[in-house]
């Protein structure tokens, strides 16, 4: 197990690109997530101002 | 008219494609996470090291269908940026513009791994080497892309403007594909062929094309999450937009 996480000493550069692998396409996943909550709040606030514009 | 041509015209109206991908994403998702999951195993535990290059040539696991991912983004890209300007389709501008970031988060992460690779094996993190350089460049164009379409206040004619951009910059394309032929030098030329037998042994081969496929599935994940979110701000004056707030957020008259 010890020489799979050393990877015969090639570790430092495999292990990296594998966590920046994950990292990056882990962002990529959650961004649309993110601009979603803020479109929708966005919109919301949208809404609900008309709203209160129309009803004085 | 022909139920397919039917089904693709109909794809195109925002709120049909905003269920469709919705039903969809889940399940494209959970495909590229498990393939993912078998590609990154057979990666890490079951192909042999290499023979000289020892395991630091695991690293092409992650590098290779990144690098190709790079590339189809942005044909992807390119093709929807012109099917947008030639035929003014809402729905082509906001894929082409949706694939852009994560087309340049797949070359990012080649660039990077390339250079983790590199520098056990060519004792170098960076070279101007055709390939890498080329491959740069390609990275920018994507920056240029992504740059064009938020400078611009309009949205749809910022996506044109983009759209535009992007095709110009398909001449980098065959560039970097060639680079390794063209030019002789640091850089090794294609191992894997899609036409003719590919120079790498099955056990080394197949969690290789496992993981392509896996990141072949996110990336059309990605896109359609991305423009499902970009479609509800394009269309957010519209009534299907505003039946998908919470009950209690919309205006009781």
């Amino acid at each position: 197990m010890t020489d799979f996480f050393a990877m015969h000493g090639y570790a430092a550069y495999v292990w990296p690109s594998y966590a920046l692998f994950a990292v990056v396409l882990l962002a990529d996943a959650l961004a649309p997530v993110f601009a979603r909550r803020h479109v929708m709040r966005d919109l919301a606030r949208r809404v609900r101002r008309a709203a209160s514009r129309k009803t004085p | 008219m022909n139920p397919l041509v039917l089904w693709f015209h109909k794809l195109g109206s925002p709120p049909y494609f905003y269920r469709f991908a919705g039903k969809w994403l889940p399940w494209l998702y959970a495909l590229a996470l498990i393939c993912g999951a078998v590609g990154l195993y057979g990666a890490l535990f079951t192909a042999p090291a290499d023979y000289q290059q020892g395991d630091s040539f695991r690293i092409m696991y992650v590098h290779v269908p990144c690098a190709w991912m790079g590339l189809f983004a942005y044909l992807f890209m390119a093709a929807n940026g012109f099917v947008g300007l030639v035929w003014r389709i809402k729905l082509s501008e906001t894929l082409a513009m949706a694939s852009a970031p994560v087309g340049a988060a797949f070359t990012f992460i080649t660039l990077v791994t390339g250079s983790l690779w590199g520098k056990p094996t060519w004792g170098t993190w960076w070279t101007w080497d055709a390939r890498l350089t080329s491959e740069l460049v390609l990275l920018f164009l994507y920056f240029g892309v992504i740059g064009l379409y938020h400078a611009i206040e309009d949205r749809r004619q910022a996506a044109r403007a983009a759209a535009f951009l992007a095709l110009i910059g398909i001449v980098n394309l065959p560039i970097v594909h060639y680079s390794v032929i063209w030019w002789n030098t640091l850089h090794q030329a294609q191992t894997v062929s899609l036409v003719g037998p590919s120079k790498i042994a099955p056990s080394m081969l197949w969690p290789l094309l496992t993981l392509a496929f896996a990141t072949h599935v996110y990336f059309f994940a990605s896109v359609l999450a991305r423009s499902r979110v970009a479609l509800l701000e394009l269309e957010s004056g519209k009534d299907w937009v505003r039946a998908l707030l919470p009950a209690t957020e919309t205006p009781h008259d």
